[in-house]
């Protein structure tokens, strides 16, 4: 099939046909970046943790008068949600995953330095810790018994007490020691650390955005009294895990002084990640509609300037189909002339995908557009073009030579 | 002429229903789109605070010691508990108040009633003439009362309804934690949206319940919530009184340009004088920023929120291209007839204003339906789990700007394919007939 006789018919709707490669190449640009950005968004919904996840629940629970002595109490109450069936591990920790707490604590590498080399965030917990949060080891041991202090004396001044050890993450230790030296070294932080164990993996609780120090985050020997933390829970069986909230609601209310079980704080690790992510996840949502639509208007667009111009050139294919064209040459014609249409569509598309992409990345922090995006989206518009201009076309083929007779 | 052209229009859409619906639609959608968006962004990036934002300053002074200082860093954003309380003793503003988030557990008295937590803010007293808090009851504290640690609280009509019931409940007690506090004044329904006076809490959110005098808050050593940013430990805490720890946000009131002037000045002769003392050698690096920068600087409007604007902006774009080249090809489809009318006598002008009333039409009734799109898209938006989702109502300047907008955008969609139905040589038309 020649292209020529297409174009020179092009040529005589030259502004609609222009307006239709405009729609295109804004819907490739539109589609291609928010095709980027979804994947953008389910990538950070999700970032493993480290954490068994799926059998973690938490419990926040807070006193209503201060008297009490919250050590001794926290230490009961572990023990009874450690009785409840179904649960493993129990510990207090000082701010859970993707909860609304969060500390930062700047490390140095010698006690005299001046600026600290990175900041990164401390978990603080009990001996069962590691077990309940589902952590791997890779290198080095667990804390020791005697290595745990009390958060009181760990925020008392005057107190002695002292941490000896820490656990890091496998790339916060190659951070700070990136000639993979780190189990044994020493940091400081609240004094000098030895770090005795790497985990495989372990995460803030908040994810900033940038994967780079997601993981910076580090595991301190504290017995957290419940006052200041929120009680973890590994369940065996995640079918469990609304019972034993329930389950660990009831065991914590029926003793001690006066508490109330704060709801923002309880629910499972899964509820609280879901929660975390929300906004990413409707904005996800948002675009795979706003890209549904688009390719939605640019089809019946392309359906219906292809409608208009078969009814237009009724007499032409007439004459065509009375010169002896075949109805297949008839069709290839229309679709040959709306892969034109999209194919300059699409290039153009490109370039402005690529602009947009830009943009984006300079005001919304955005990596560089993967270069395979532009030849999907190119296939999707080539695909949607073809599947739009089919009916039209199709009618077009059932024009009979008769036509050509026939005056207007 | 009017009442022909739309005559002439409708006889012209009956012809080709689905094609006329297909515009219709497209530029709805895209109206639907863009306003829902629009509204979201107007709505958030509102002045919370109008006629007093220009004279609300924000005050951030770079005490950190040499060793985290960082020059030009936009840090820190909150003050020292002691700085503060300097800037409050000296009074150099008309009004200014220091504060900070809190949680408190108010147990009611009702003994049926469970405690619950509610957010507080722990303030001085021109918190409330500064920010025009309205009083359903009784009146805000003095300043005789931070003075003197007076065990008293403001609280929120909400918390006064869910304790007391709708009552004058001045002057009775409300008991926080182990604690007793003597009600002074329940606030009107007051929310500020944004929270534009504590940018490091949730931004979209309730205005808090329960107000306590900042040093009355510091004596019961009621609990802190937000940032708290500390280089070294102090005896009482990061919340003692010398502590090296910033979590206190400061607010001054300055009528005039002049009064701005004179309070930078004081400003740095403050930091000048902290330098001297050997707190700090880096210079003063103060900042003082009205409501509106302030909002701006925190990026109070999400990144989402324009993101989505720019993307609903462009959706409109696309639509408005379909419907001016579905409305081309359907007017120059048309040529014969232009050309008959143009023989019979027609002026281009004419033809122009024919094809522009019938544009016109297609966008008046694609705005229509595309208010209705956007307030199920607003409500749909309310529905969202984002803090702000539940401000996603239209007002009337948005509901005129719609209508506006659908129709300045059909117009301008219709005024091309009638500008080239205008130039159809009538010749040529009526030859080839």
């Amino acid at each position: 099939m020649h292209i020529r006789p297409i174009l020179s018919s092009l040529r005589k709707h030259k502004i609609a046909a222009l307006l239709i490669v405009l729609e295109i190449a804004f819907s490739c640009a539109v589609v291609c970046n928010a095709l980027f950005l979804i994947d953008q968004r389910l990538e950070r919904m999700q970032r493993p943790s480290g954490a068994a996840e799926q059998q973690i629940v938490q419990v926040r629970i807070r006193s209503v008068a201060r008297n009490d002595d919250s050590a001794a109490l926290t230490r009961e109450d572990l023990d009874a949600l450690r009785r409840i069936p179904g649960v493993s591990n129990a510990s207090a920790i000082n701010q859970p995953l993707f909860g609304t707490t969060v500390t930062f604590s700047g490390i140095s590498l010698s006690a005299d330095q001046q600026r600290s080399t990175l900041r990164a965030t401390n978990y603080m917990g009990d001996m069962q810790l590691l077990d309940t949060l589902g952590l791997t080891l890779v290198a080095g041991r667990r804390f020791h018994p005697d290595e745990f202090l009390d958060y009181a004396r760990l925020q008392d001044p005057n107190d002695t007490g002292t941490l000896p050890s820490v656990i890091v993450s496998q790339a916060l230790a190659q951070r700070l020691f990136p000639d993979g030296t780190a189990l044994g070294r020493t940091i400081h932080v609240f004094g000098e650390h030895r770090i005795v164990g790497i985990v495989q993996r372990l995460v803030q609780p908040r994810d900033f955005g940038t994967p780079a120090d997601y993981q910076d985050a580090m595991l301190l020997p504290v017995n957290m009294p419940y006052t200041s933390g929120t009680y973890l829970l590994r369940v065996n069986d995640p079918a469990q895990r609304e019972a034993v909230l329930q389950q660990a609601r009831k065991v914590l209310l029926a003793h001690g002084p006066r508490r109330m079980i704060q709801d923002k704080g309880t629910m499972t690790a899964e509820q609280a990640r879901a929660h975390y992510y929300r906004n990413d996840r409707a904005m996800a949502w948002l675009l795979v509609g706003v890209c549904a639509m688009l390719l939605l208007i640019t089809a019946l667009g392309i359906v219906g300037l292809a409608s208009f111009w078969v009814q237009q050139r009724t007499k032409q294919i007439g004459v065509r189909r009375a010169l002896g064209a075949t109805r297949g040459q008839v069709l290839r014609y229309f679709q040959l002339e709306n892969f034109l249409l999209a194919s300059a569509g699409i290039g153009l598309g490109m370039l402005l995908a690529y602009a947009a992409n830009l943009y984006l990345m300079s005001a919304y922090e955005l990596p560089r557009l993967p270069l395979w995006y532009l030849p999907v989206g190119a296939l999707a518009l080539w695909l949607l073009g073809q599947l739009a201009v089919l009916g039209p076309a199709r009618r077009a083929t059932r024009v009979a030579p008769a036509v050509a007779t026939r005056s207007a | 002429m009017f009442g022909y052209y739309c005559k002439l229009a409708l006889h012209s859409f009956g012809r080709n229903r689905l094609l006329t619906a297909l515009m219709v639609l497209a530029i709805a959608v895209g109206i639907g789109a863009s306003m829902t968006t629009l509204t979201v962004f107007h709505v958030l990036a509102a002045d919370p605070i109008p006629g007093k934002s220009a004279q609300l300053f924000y005050v951030e002074m770079n005490v950190y010691p040499d060793e985290k200082y960082e020059p030009g860093a936009t840090e820190p954003l909150q003050l020292t508990r002691r700085d503060a309380e300097a800037l409050l003793r000296d009074k150099r503003g008309d009004r200014q108040a220091m504060m900070s988030a809190g949680g408190v557990t108010v147990v009611p008295a009702r003994a049926e009633q469970t405690p619950f937590s509610v957010e507080a803010r722990y303030t001085s007293a021109d918190f409330f003439p500064m920010f025009a808090v309205p009083m359903r009851y009784g009146h805000a504290w003095t300043a005789e009362d931070d003075g003197r640690r007076a065990r008293i609280a403001v609280i929120s009509r909400h918390l006064n309804e869910q304790v007391f019931g709708d009552i004058d409940s001045v002057g009775k007690d409300l008991q926080i934690g182990d604690t007793v506090l003597r009600i002074v004044g329940v606030t009107e329904d007051w929310s500020m949206n944004p929270r534009f006076y504590d940018m490091t809490n949730e931004t979209y959110a309730d205005s808090e319940d329960v107000f306590v005098p900042f040093s009355t808050s510091r004596d019961l050593e009621l609990g802190s919530r937000g940032t708290m940013d500390c280089w070294g430990d102090s005896p009482n805490g990061p919340t003692g009184e010398n502590a090296p720890c910033l979590w206190i946000q400061y607010w001054v009131e300055l009528g005039d340009a002049g009064r701005q002037a004179d309070y930078r000045a004081y400003l740095e002769s403050y930091a000048r004088q902290q330098h001297d003392a050997g707190r700090f050698s880096h210079p003063a690096d103060n900042r003082l920023s009205d409501v509106m920068t302030w909002l701006d600087r925190n990026h109070a409007v999400p990144a989402d929120v324009r993101l989505q604007l720019w993307l609903a902006l462009v959706f409109l774009g696309i639509c408005l291209l379909n419907t001016v080249g579905l409305m081309l090809a359907k007017f120059m489809r048309h040529g014969g007839e232009i050309g008959v009318r143009r023989a019979l006598g027609a002026s281009r002008r004419a033809i122009f204003a024919q094809h522009l009333v019938e544009a016109g039409m297609i966008g008046a009734a694609g705005g229509t339906l595309g208010l209705l799109f956007a307030w199920i898209g607003l409500w749909l938006v309310r529905r969202q789990p984002a803090d702000y989702a539940g401000l996603a109502h239209m007002d009337g300047s948005m509901l005129l700007g719609t209508l506006v907008l659908a129709l300045v955008s059909s117009l301008l969609a219709g005024a091309l394919p009638a500008w080239q139905a205008m130039r159809v040589q009538t010749a040529l038309q009526l030859k080839s007939q």
